[in-house]
């Protein structure tokens, strides 16, 4: 058939050099050669790109970055934080919105006490205001030790808010996304915050507003649906997974195997879906150079 | 033959018991109308029993039916006309999405739908209604013009959820699901979304960003599969119908939680049973909320249909003492 020659069926997709395709959490580095007892969490970690066996503390000097081959560890929404902004220059919003359970979810109670323990935080956000090389901007940070970033009402409100006073305040915003998507445990209304954060950022362009999306590891789902691809620049971390559906569920549903590197950042910039990929050590550099360069957004906005 | 569940068969049994008896009465000439009457009556309580308190998994089996009416079935009985426009421009036409402009008593509407096939071949072409990234798209290219020229838009759900394949990953299915979000919550124009089958999460949810959102009474709006849901809770799939109570995801659910304005109601058992009748109740419904929308202005109608949307989410706000 005709169509058939026009139809594109087969892709190239070009791998990155041994990325791999499970990046560790924070607090539980992979599954090593070595026993637990050889390899305690809180003194050693291993790249899982390189192999080498790193200094906790020696990870935690270097922006948890790995030492030999620059493998981008994850990093706590706080340690971003303090890595990127301007020293004593943050003002945190909305710490006082609290999850509740509004659908009686079963285990949920008790997973937002876990996550809650391990994280130090009380949600998947942290949100709020500062200055990076003296501009000022709205920041979000999704946290990954709080129930993997995912977005329940809070996330989304917290979020909603900070675009809210950026546009009071005629301010830019940047927005780290690590999440494994939309909450399950609050049902359809994690799914409508999708919708939710996705309306505020639409206001905030009408604005003429400067939106900065930066995915980093991992960013799925219901994040990856809304409001981390809206970004007027889309940067991403190096090695990132950013995805819709996760690598398991392609497998379990669809009985794909999706090819090495596939998800990455790098995948995902050569597919043309993100805009650069930008180092940890970058980062605040970077972001400095954009924000300034859209500092006349909002006067121009006033004019048109 | 009809699919049908188990929790259907004593009604099945029942109503074929009533039809044995009538070709017996009326083979050997024997007058059976009172005991054929006391048994009727007795379906008919024992439908509006089963029918009428289902459980969130049965909803779920009857919104899943083979024999669900799809978009297209409703099509005829919602519209006096409906040309559809095809393809989003950029790669190509995706079968698990239909649009285009329609007559909606009288008015021209821009129309937008989720279509699942019927059958494996249908289903197969439309990729059992889970849109790719190139379905989204053309969606919004529809909607947008639909928001250029000044028509009311139209949204109808029925989706296990957004295609989940290498090829989705490739083209951006998280940005083609977002811009949807973007852009609908942005327009100046009455946008109704109504949910006929399944609405599988941000799939469906590309198309939910309405004014007005309206749910048939057997349909069901999850932020995951129940299967899902089961699997990552309990480690199994076929405790599915747990996950179906625990989601609360029924139109009644989402209809107190702030999500749904409107329950249509379907004929008992199910919209299959009784097309005309679903389609009526729909019909209805739109027209009600689409006079209402029309009278509004364009302004308050954004500004509203963001309200709405702010309004979602439920948690606690602890005051800070000064």
């Amino acid at each position: 058939m005709f169509k058939d020659i026009f139809k594109k069926t087969k892709y190239v997709t070009i791998q990155p050099a041994q990325v791999p395709r499970h990046s560790p959490s924070e607090t539980s580095p992979p599954q090593t050669t070595l026993s637990k007892k050889e390899l305690p969490d809180s003194l050693w970690a291993k790249c899982p790109k390189c192999g080498e066996v790193l200094f906790n503390k020696d990870l935690e000097k270097n922006a948890r970055v790995c030492t030999k081959c620059e493998y981008h560890f994850r990093i706590s929404a706080r340690g971003r934080l303090t890595l990127l902004v301007d020293e004593d220059s943050f003002e945190e919003w909305d710490a006082e919105l609290l999850t509740i359970d509004p659908l009686e979810f079963p285990g949920y109670e008790g997973k937002l006490r876990e996550a809650h323990e391990k994280s130090g935080t009380t949600e998947g956000v942290l949100t709020g205001l500062a200055k990076i090389e003296g501009i000022s901007v709205v920041l979000a940070f999704n946290e990954a030790n709080f129930m993997m970033g995912s977005m329940g009402s809070v996330v989304g409100e917290k979020i909603v808010r900070a675009i809210e006073r950026a546009i009071d305040l005629s301010l830019p915003v940047v927005i780290f996304s690590t999440s494994g998507g939309a909450r399950m445990q609050e049902g359809i209304l994690s799914l409508y915050q999708m919708a939710k954060t996705s309306a505020a950022l639409g206001k905030l362009a009408d604005k003429h507003l400067l939106y900065i999306s930066v995915l980093t590891d991992p960013t799925f789902g219901g994040v990856t649906a809304s409001y981390a691809s809206l970004g007027d620049i889309l940067i991403a971390e190096p090695n990132a997974l950013i995805g819709f559906t996760g690598p398991r569920v392609i497998m379990q549903t669809m009985r794909q195997e999706l090819p090495t590197g596939a998800q990455t950042a790098e995948f995902n910039q050569e597919h043309g879906l993100i805009d650069l990929i930008v180092q940890r050590a970058q980062m605040r550099s970077v972001l400095a150079r954009l924000l300034r360069y859209h500092q006349e957004g909002a006067q121009y906005a006033a004019t048109v | 033959m009809l699919q049908l569940f188990d929790f259907e068969k004593p009604i099945a049994e029942l109503e074929q018991k009533i039809t044995e008896l009538q070709k017996f009465s009326a083979d050997k000439e024997i007058d059976l109308s009172q005991e054929i009457a006391i048994l009727e009556k007795k379906a008919a309580s024992l439908k509006m029993e089963i029918y009428g308190n289902l459980e969130p998994w049965q909803k779920v089996q009857i919104a899943r039916h083979s024999e669900r009416p799809n978009f297209y079935d409703y099509v005829p009985l919602l519209f006096e006309d409906f040309i559809e426009l095809k393809g989003d421009r950029l790669f190509a036409d995706d079968h698990s999405i239909a649009g285009g402009i329609a007559l909606f008593r009288g008015t021209p509407v821009t129309v937008v739908a989720q279509v699942k096939g019927k059958g494996t071949k249908e289903n197969i072409k439309r990729n059992f209604g889970m849109p790719h990234p190139e379905g989204y798209r053309k969606a919004l290219r529809l909607m947008d013009q639909a928001e250029k020229f000044g028509r009311p838009i139209l949204t109808f759900i029925d989706t296990p959820g957004a295609a989940c394949d290498l090829a989705a990953e490739e083209r951006g299915q998280g940005e083609a699901i977002a811009r949807c979000l973007l852009a609908m919550a942005g327009y100046h124009v009455p946008v109704i979304s109504t949910v006929i089958g399944e609405g599988g999460s941000g799939g469906a949810l590309a198309l939910g960003v309405g004014n007005v959102v309206l749910m048939l009474d057997n349909s069901f709006y999850s932020v995951i599969a129940p299967e899902s849901c089961a699997s990552i809770l309990w480690k199994d799939t076929t405790k599915a119908k747990e996950a179906a109570d625990a989601l609360k995801f029924t139109a009644q659910d989402l209809l107190r939680l702030g999500v749904v304005d409107e329950v249509v109601s379907e004929p008992l058992g199910g919209a299959h049973k009784n097309l005309k009748h679903t389609a009526e109740g729909v019909s209805a419904a739109i027209s009600k909320y689409l006079v209402r929308l029309r009278s509004e202005t364009p302004q308050v109608l954004r500004e509203n249909r963001y309200q709405k949307l702010r309004a979602i989410g439920v948690y606690q706000e602890i005051t800070k003492n000064l």
